[in-house]
């Protein structure tokens, strides 16, 4: 990779340092991003360029923050709340579900909630049941809202600077696991396009989606694979909500056959929802095999480290899908 | 109140703030306000009745006072949030009752296009973020407007109705809290008309007065007779010239009534009809009335002009609504997302 890197945290921060030079109405609040920096140090020393009003520390008080953001952003504002972890959105779903995601409808197109929630999420810290969740679903499933979920620095700085620039609410996935991966990022400003995803790899014997961290997960199976000569094309989602269709769909015909790799709960969830979109499509009648979902476990994440692993879809495991499913016929 | 007779005139040097701040239009615009309520919400409810209009709706009946009293004085620069019990907000912060009929009706003509209905209705233009219909849910909202007035350094205020059973919910310690920390220009108006439906505050509050919970957030809490439009007004005087500079965030309780049930399908039962009768003596419209009256405001004949043309005003916009738009179905998905067709 040539260029200039920045880790994907970095990358973040960029972003929003960037927007807030650009645009006096953004601002950023959260619990403990100020001088402590953030809990993953990406608003880092943000406080002391910007000032304890534009990065502003929040009490402990999810459901009051997330909701002081959203009247704020409908005055007039553009915050960026930063949930501590994604889980604690859990704290904080009226405001995010009744209210931000809603605004705008209920008020006949009014007013508009130009909000960013940034969320880390995602297991592999050894946090447990309740640090380590992937609730994209939950969010997706939200008419209203936004759901993007970069997995390179690249990207989190592009859909970062999208969302901001977005009029309705973002929520913004962000893995733990990926704060510290670097990447090429170009340091003038840029969006990367909300709803649309990118083909990390093209390949002809099966399809296998991915976001987030899973993104990186499938593509070094992809390359596993690739030395027992199966061809494997990847797509990294980047955004959940809107649904790419049309670049699933394409790439369904094109390998006929569909696997798709996600950290939240396998059910009801990315997988089935993707499963159900090609169903519905004339690219179901491509299919040579039945779709698989590598999801999570059917279990909150556990603290020991075999079995949070095993929580998981690890590579091995998508490798292993993958090799059986480009054996599979109707 | 009891205080208010004492000043034998409206202007004089013995005439309380209320009658010494406004002058005679905006008191008589006061008053019009408060029918406009009371005519609009009986008008509503007898539509719903006869089966006109659909859904469900939550009446002020009895309410009338705090929600002018706390508007009358604030511009369209100013927020304001509203609750599930909001005609009275959405009037008193200037809204049209042809649009807000239009809205009970699902036509496009009303304030929210026929997509909110009585428990979203809002006027956006006039500074209203909307009515709720989650109790507490417009306690952050108000909360972060006055965060972004302050960011933007500007001399404008955010005021949060909210009710008695708001008091309860989480929102509503997590945003005073952050207010008082923060030193923002909030006024937090809890109209405290004694039941969160059902259930009386006695049964539901540790403590006798909301207002009480201010100190807990180091804030002045006062109460005062939600039925008296001039006790209200003056409060909110005190409230909003503090939060105009620099002073920060207030509570303010105004002990009141709802003479109607919660909603349609609320059969009374945990009140008694004498504590209804009770209140409806302290109507706050002829109390108004009658001290406009005597501190020589407005004549008997001045005032019927006033209901006659609040009588209009009602009729003329309910017809208006009746011969609104319906909207298409195919724009359901209108207003999702900005710009979404």
């Amino acid at each position: 990779m040539s260029g200039r890197e920045l880790s994907y945290a970095q990358a973040v921060q960029e972003a929003m340092s960037q927007a807030m030079e650009a645009d006096h109405r953004v601002f950023i609040m959260g619990e403990d991003i100020g001088v402590y920096g953030g809990a993953f140090g990406v608003t880092g020393d943000m406080v002391q360029r910007f000032g304890p009003d534009r990065v502003r520390d929040t009490p402990i008080s999810e459901l009051g923050g997330a909701g002081v953001a959203v009247g704020a952003a409908m005055a007039g504002a553009r915050p960026i709340y930063e949930f501590q972890f994604s889980d604690f959105a859990s704290l904080a779903m009226e405001q995010i579900v009744n209210q931000a995601a809603k605004m705008r409808y209920m008020l006949g197109g009014k007013i508009s909630v130009p909000i960013v929630f940034r969320m880390p999420c995602g297991s592999g810290t050894g946090a447990a049941a309740q640090h380590s969740q992937s609730l994209e679903a939950w969010f997706a499933h939200i008419p209203g809202l936004k759901v993007v979920e970069p997995a390179t620095p690249e990207d989190a700085k592009g859909l970062l600077l999208a969302a901001l620039d977005d009029p309705d609410p973002v929520m913004v996935f962000e893995h733990k696991l990926l704060y510290k991966v670097k990447g090429h990022v170009p340091e003038a400003p840029y969006r990367t396009p909300i709803g649309k995803a990118a083909i990390r790899r093209e390949g002809k014997d099966a399809t296998l989606i991915a976001a987030g961290i899973m993104a990186p997960k499938a593509l070094e199976a992809a390359t596993i694979l690739a030395g027992e000569d199966i061809d494997i094309e990847v797509i990294d989602l980047r955004t959940i909500r809107p649904l790419d269709t049309k670049a699933i769909f394409d790439s369904v015909k094109k390998t006929t056959r569909l696997a798709i790799a996600y950290e939240g709960v396998k059910s009801f969830g990315i997988g089935a929802e993707i499963s159900a979109a090609v169903a519905e499509d004339e690219a179901f009648d491509y299919l040579d095999a039945p779709i698989m979902r590598l999801g999570g476990v059917e279990s909150p994440i556990p603290y020991s480290p075999i079995l949070e692993k095993a929580a998981v879809p690890q590579v091995d495991d998508i490798v292993a899908g993958l090799r059986a499913l480009v054996k599979k016929r109707f | 109140m009891a205080n208010a007779t004492k000043s034998k005139s409206a202007t004089g040097p013995n005439a309380r703030p209320f009658y010494a701040k406004h002058n005679k239009p905006q008191l008589r615009d006061a008053l019009r306000r408060m029918w406009l309520i009371r005519r609009f919400e009986e008008v509503a409810e007898e539509s719903y009745v006869r089966g006109l209009t659909h859904g469900t709706m939550h009446l002020s009946i009895g309410q009338e006072a705090s929600a002018v009293g706390i508007c009358m004085d604030l511009t369209n620069a100013d927020y304001i949030t509203s609750t599930h019990r909001g005609h009275g907000h959405c009037i008193g912060k200037g809204a049209e009752v042809k649009y807000m009929f239009a809205e009970f009706f699902g036509k496009e003509e009303g304030y929210c296009r026929g997509r909110g209905g009585s428990m979203h209705i809002a006027d956006p233009a006039t500074g209203n973020l909307g009515a709720n219909g989650i109790v507490g849910g417009g306690l952050p909202l108000a909360t972060g407007a006055a965060l972004a007035i302050q960011l933007r350094k500007g001399k404008d205020v955010a005021v949060c109705f909210f009710g008695d059973g708001a008091n309860n919910e989480g929102a509503f310690h997590e945003s005073l809290n952050m207010a008082a920390v923060w030193n923002l220009p909030v006024i937090y108006v809890c109209e405290n008309n004694q039941y969160g439906m059902s259930v009386s505050t006695e049964r539901s509050t540790a403590v006798k007065d909301i207002a009480t919970r201010a100190s807990a957030y180091n804030m002045p809490g006062v109460i005062v007779n939600g039925n008296s439009i001039a006790d209200v007004s003056e409060a909110m005087m005190v409230a909003t010239e503090r939060a105009r500079n620099g002073g920060g965030p207030s509570l303010i309780e105004c002990k009141t009534y709802r003479t109607r049930g919660h909603s349609r399908s609320d059969r009374n039962r945990y009140r008694t009809k004498d504590e209804i009768e009770d209140w409806k003596t302290r109507d706050p419209i002829p109390a108004f009335e009658e001290e406009l009256e005597k501190f020589g405001v407005l004549s008997a004949d001045e005032i019927s002009v006033v209901r006659e043309e609040v009588e209009k005003e009602v009729n003329d916009g309910f017809i208006f609504a009746q011969g609104g738009t319906n909207p298409v179905p195919e724009s359901v998905l209108r207003d999702v997302y900005t710009g979404a067709a």
